[in-house]
């Protein structure tokens, strides 16, 4: 089953893929997550690996996952090492400048589940489409308020260079 | 003549150790017939069952140590339907993955059932011995055991909130011996998924299943689809009930009781422990079966 949801965010590509490229914010934004712990030596990039774990149902449903691209600042996209099969991606696109397009994409299934992993993938679209569309707007909160206080840093560095 | 006589004597011979094979067979069950990939493809089911018919919940899984061999110490509800732990196992293995060991022990008669028991061998469950569970714990599977055993499983519906370990006390030499702690695990509403009314413990004595079977207990109950159910051999349709499942932080026996802990003490620690959390999951309920 493939889940696709985006959101339009009032901030340059830059800012997001800053955002979203510091795993230390996953937590502060993907809804429904019990779970965000880097697993191995590298934080973030091609490769990097994290032990993540969401709430569906009566579960915590989850695994190891691993970057699989790294494509600043367009891309970051995952596959599940063990697990839940998943695979997900953050496309980020500007549309317009300052207007940034982020789509969340997720796919998952039970490979040999029969009937009952039909029935599971297509069960759990709802609560999955609810918790992705929740992950987006609280990242669109974020990325905005970080755009903010970087316009807003910017324009205090520009005053006191005016001043002196 | 000589032919006549041999030949049958032969064939006897062969056929009940046959049949003596095939029963040895049946109540065997090793730590290598756990199948990580059949585990992971009954999660869905497992998944559907727990989410929508049981409205299950488990929490602070996070505190089983992500790493090393634990012993899993549960109260033991729901007859011979066990939903708790069913539920407990999909939690274990989508919270953990299907690629870490973990070992449950059954009453041999479970592991001897046709098709059910080849389920439990493949999920992991072993016969319950305390040389299984030593040998899972020394391979850093963690084990779960549930000391009350077919005395606790079957407790009237009324005792739901009760811990009942009948004064089984084995769990605590097998975490001693093996060096690891234990973590209580605390289930509630399994014994609701039945109108449970006796063990019937003077039953089985009478009949003697205790000496026969290992069976302490006759239970008599009201379920699905039976009506009147007599020592639920065959099992029974669990009611909808609503599953509660607690993981408590992990007591580590040397660190907390000495280098030479008395097992009464012990006992008497973990079962309270587990009794004060369990208090807790009666106390959330509101109605019987619902939750």
């Amino acid at each position: 089953m493939r889940i696709n949801e985006s959101t339009l965010v009032a901030a340059p590509a830059e800012t997001v893929w800053n955002y979203l490229a510091d795993p230390e914010n996953y937590l502060r934004f993907m809804s429904g997550i019990t779970h965000w712990e880097v697993a191995g030596d590298r934080p973030n990039g091609l490769g990097a690996r994290y032990r993540i774990l969401l709430g569906v149902g009566a579960a915590e449903v989850g695994g190891l996952v691993e970057m699989v691209e790294w494509n600043e600042p367009f891309d970051i996209a995952w596959h599940s090492v063990t697990g839940v099969d998943n695979r997900g991606r953050f496309r980020i696109r500007e549309e317009r400048p300052g207007r940034t397009r982020i789509e969340y994409r997720l796919a998952y299934g039970v490979i040999g589940g029969g009937l009952a992993g039909l029935l599971t993938e297509v069960a759990a679209v709802y609560p999955m489409r609810q918790q992705m569309r929740r992950t987006l707007r609280q990242l669109k909160r974020q990325v905005e308020h970080e755009q903010r206080r970087l316009e807003t840093e910017r324009r205090r560095g520009a005053r006191r260079t005016a001043v002196s | 003549m000589y032919y006549r006589v041999g030949r049958p004597r032969g064939l006897a011979e062969r056929a009940v150790g046959y049949a003596r094979k095939r029963v040895e067979e049946r109540l065997t069950a090793r730590l290598e017939d756990r199948d990580p990939d059949y585990l992971r493809e009954a999660l869905p089911l497992l998944w559907l069952l727990s989410t929508f018919y049981f409205r299950a919940e488990v929490r602070d899984l996070g505190n089983i140590p992500p790493d090393k061999p634990v012993l899993l110490v549960g109260n033991h509800s729901g007859g011979n339907i066990i939903v708790d732990t069913f539920v407990f196992s999909l939690a274990f293995s989508t919270y953990f993955g299907v690629e870490r060991p973990f070992h449950q022990l059954a009453h041999n008669l479970a592991i001897a059932w046709p098709v059910a028991g080849g389920m439990l061998r493949k999920s992991g469950t072993v016969s319950a011995s305390h040389e299984h569970a030593e040998q899972a714990l020394e391979a850093g599977a963690p084990v779960l055991v549930y000391p009350g055993g077919d005395w606790e499983t079957h407790r009237p519906s009324w005792k739901s909130g009760e811990i009942d370990f009948a004064g089984r006390k084995g769990f605590i030499q097998l975490a001693l011996d093996a060096g690891v702690p234990i973590v209580p695990v605390v289930s509630i509403g399994g014994q609701e998924t039945a109108l449970f009314l006796s063990q019937g413990g003077g039953l089985a004595r009478a009949l003697r299943l205790d000496r026969l079977f290992r069976l302490k207990v006759l239970p008599i109950s009201i379920a699905l689809p039976w009506g009147l159910n007599v020592g639920d051999f065959a099992g029974h349709i669990p009611l909808p009930s609503k599953i509660t499942i607690e993981v408590l932080p992990p007591i580590d026996l040397e660190r907390e009781f000495g280098p030479d802990p008395d097992p009464d003490e012990v006992y008497e620690h973990v079962t309270s422990q587990m009794q004060e959390a369990l208090d807790g999951l009666a106390a959330e309920r509101r109605l019987p079966v619902i939750g």
